[in-house]
């Protein structure tokens, strides 16, 4: 039978303020257990939660940016229900009242861009963490995250696939990145998703029963999840079982989907408006303003970047990717004026090495202004393209200039047309059996004598240079000969 | 609106209370008394007028985001039940 996945995705970003949505704590991770913790965030009895400005145009401008309409008013509610990493027994959240709706977002699919719905964002509080302990019958509670404010994104079910969820999170994490309202560190819980998947015949127009899937903290993860989890409900419905409504956790270890095993009881939340909490008032003045601070985003400056440097559409989504190498990129272009060069060396070495060293660009040993340096030193002849690899990797691992490495090192090109004929020269004379072979029809041993005379040079012959003299003294060889 | 037994049981467990038999009638019967009330108050047409959230006129009530002191190490556990070093100790909530 021929299936058709559906799958709706839910984001939650934590939003980088210094302090919590509702109290004055930080919010900084990795502090001692319950240290970022006040009678507000513990709800203790009797406290006001007081909502952090910040938290509200943070999260406006990622409704700006996915094209959501503002809900001029907006209310917190109550989302009641026990558990220990949740001191008042409620989470505030918004519920009927949510701060943007109705958005979307562009995603690149194999058959072109394609429109992906956001049904709305809301702002609301994070819970604690647990650690459960593995010998005794008891978990331990750190309420440092308890108030840390959250935006949730409810995206519409309009994915078709497990990849196109997988690009579908990659580009809101892009936005969130270059909103800088999201520090994006998925490992550390600040981007989570859950995932409704379910499958139908081709054709047919209701939903079929849908599962949720937890626990996945990569795009990988979450591509490995959905596609185990396709499977399984394809299966099922081969077989003539039933599927059943659940959330269900991915194991990355074994690579399945289990059934969440909790002592939670059936969900009943019992929403109300929080009394605690005034209503949210958003007028076209403060949206104005929102929207007149906002950053360029990936999107934008890809198309940039391709119209205004015309380089390649691959080469503008690897520089794109990430907002500090985009800017770094620009900053050598700004300087050297060569962007197509400027390109291939940022996505070549450059990248190559921050790879390796598992570094972002922001820790790059070689600055903007050095790179710029060297791809101009190559452009006026100074070094040739080859030498230039030896000097960034230098640059790379010194932090040095490439005019100090190349003084130091001697590795000035040599473009004295009469001493480099002199080498080549002697090259050829040292080689007769090459020479007799390369007369004889081998002409691939042409690249023996570059290789040669690039060895006895030490890479610093202008290889234009060095093809040039090679080409014109072989063939006065030839001719000497055949007068001979 | 007429409430059951068991929806005041249902509401006690979401609730986490227990009740005993006696107090499940009791209650039963004052929650519909409440309800009858709020029936009588269904009664008024309010079509036109918009839902009310807040018993006050005011909105955006903000603060800035400028960190001040938490509680001291300790206190935040001072009134738990049960602590471990800086945790708070709870029965095991998964199997």
């Amino acid at each position: 039978m021929d299936f058709e996945t559906v799958i709706g995705l839910e984001v939650h970003a934590q939003l980088l303020t210094d302090t919590k949505i509702f109290c004055s704590c930080s919010t900084q991770f990795g502090a001692a257990p319950n240290s970022h913790a006040c009678p507000v965030c513990l709800g203790m009895p009797g406290v006001l939660p007081v909502l952090n400005k910040k938290v509200v145009e943070y999260a406006m401008r990622m409704a700006l940016a996915t094209h959501c309409a503002i809900n001029p008013q907006n209310v917190f509610a109550r989302k009641n229900y026990f558990y220990p990493d949740l001191p008042k027994g409620y989470q505030i959240s918004q519920y009927a009242y949510p701060l943007a709706e109705h958005g979307y977002i562009m995603i690149d699919t194999g058959e072109g861009s394609r429109k992906i719905g956001i049904t709305r964002i809301h702002m609301e509080e994070d819970a604690g963490k647990l650690i459960h302990d593995d010998h005794n019958p008891a978990s331990y509670v750190d309420l440092n995250r308890t108030g840390v404010p959250l935006i949730e994104i409810v995206g519409e079910p309009d994915i078709r696939s497990p990849e196109e969820a997988a690009e579908y999170l990659r580009r809101l994490h892009e936005i969130l990145v270059y909103l800088d309202i999201c520090d994006g560190n998925m490992e550390e819980g600040s981007f989570r998703c859950d995932a409704n998947v379910s499958i139908r015949p081709r054709g047919q127009k209701e939903f079929g029963t849908r599962t949720e899937l937890k626990n996945m903290n990569s795009f990988r993860n979450v591509q490995r999840g959905l596609e185990y989890e396709v499977r399984r409900q394809q299966y099922l419905v081969e077989n003539g079982e039933k599927i059943v409504q659940e959330t269900r956790l991915w194991d990355d270890a074994q690579g399945v989907t289990n059934p969440m095993r909790s002592k939670e009881e059936a969900h009943d939340y019992r929403y109300f408006p929080d009394p605690d909490l005034v209503p949210v008032v958003v007028d076209e003045a403060w949206v104005a303003d929102i929207r007149a601070g906002m950053p360029e985003l990936p999107q934008a400056k890809r198309e940039r970047f391709v119209n205004d440097y015309q380089i390649p559409a691959y080469d503008a989504g690897v520089l794109t990717a990430d907002k500090a190498l985009a800017g770094y990129y620009e900053d050598v272009v700004k300087l050297c004026g060569k962007p197509k060069i400027a390109s291939n060396w940022v996505m070549g070495d450059v990248m190559k090495f921050l790879n390796e060293d598992k570094k972002s660009i922001r820790e790059c040993p070689v600055s903007a202004k050095s790179l710029a340096d060297m791809i101009g030193l190559i452009e006026e002849g100074t070094i040739s393209g080859k030498i230039a690899k030896e000097v960034i990797a230098d640059m790379y691992a010194t932090g040095r200039t490439p005019q100090e490495i190349i003084r130091e090192k001697g590795l000035v090109q040599i473009t004295d047309e009469g001493a480099l004929a002199k080498t080549v020269a002697a090259i050829i004379e040292a080689n007769p059996g090459q020479l007799a072979d390369y007369r004889g029809g081998k002409e691939k041993l042409f690249g023996f004598f570059v290789g040669q005379v690039m060895k006895a040079t030490q890479g610093k012959a202008n290889p234009q240079m060095v093809n040039d003299l090679l080409k014109k003294m072989l063939a006065l060889r030839q001719a000497q000969d055949d007068i001979d | 609106m007429k409430l059951s037994t068991a929806d005041v049981e249902y509401v006690a467990k979401l609730a986490r209370l227990e009740v005993s038999e006696a107090e499940k009638e009791k209650l039963t019967a004052q929650i519909n008394d409440i309800l009858r009330y709020i029936d009588q108050l269904n009664e008024l047409d309010t079509m036109g007028v918009a839902p009310m959230s807040h018993a006050i006129a005011v909105t955006n009530a903000f603060r800035e985001d400028r960190a001040a002191q938490s509680l001291e190490p300790g206190d935040a556990l001072a009134n738990a039940p049960d602590a471990r070093g800086e945790f708070f100790r709870v029965p095991k909530v998964i199997e």
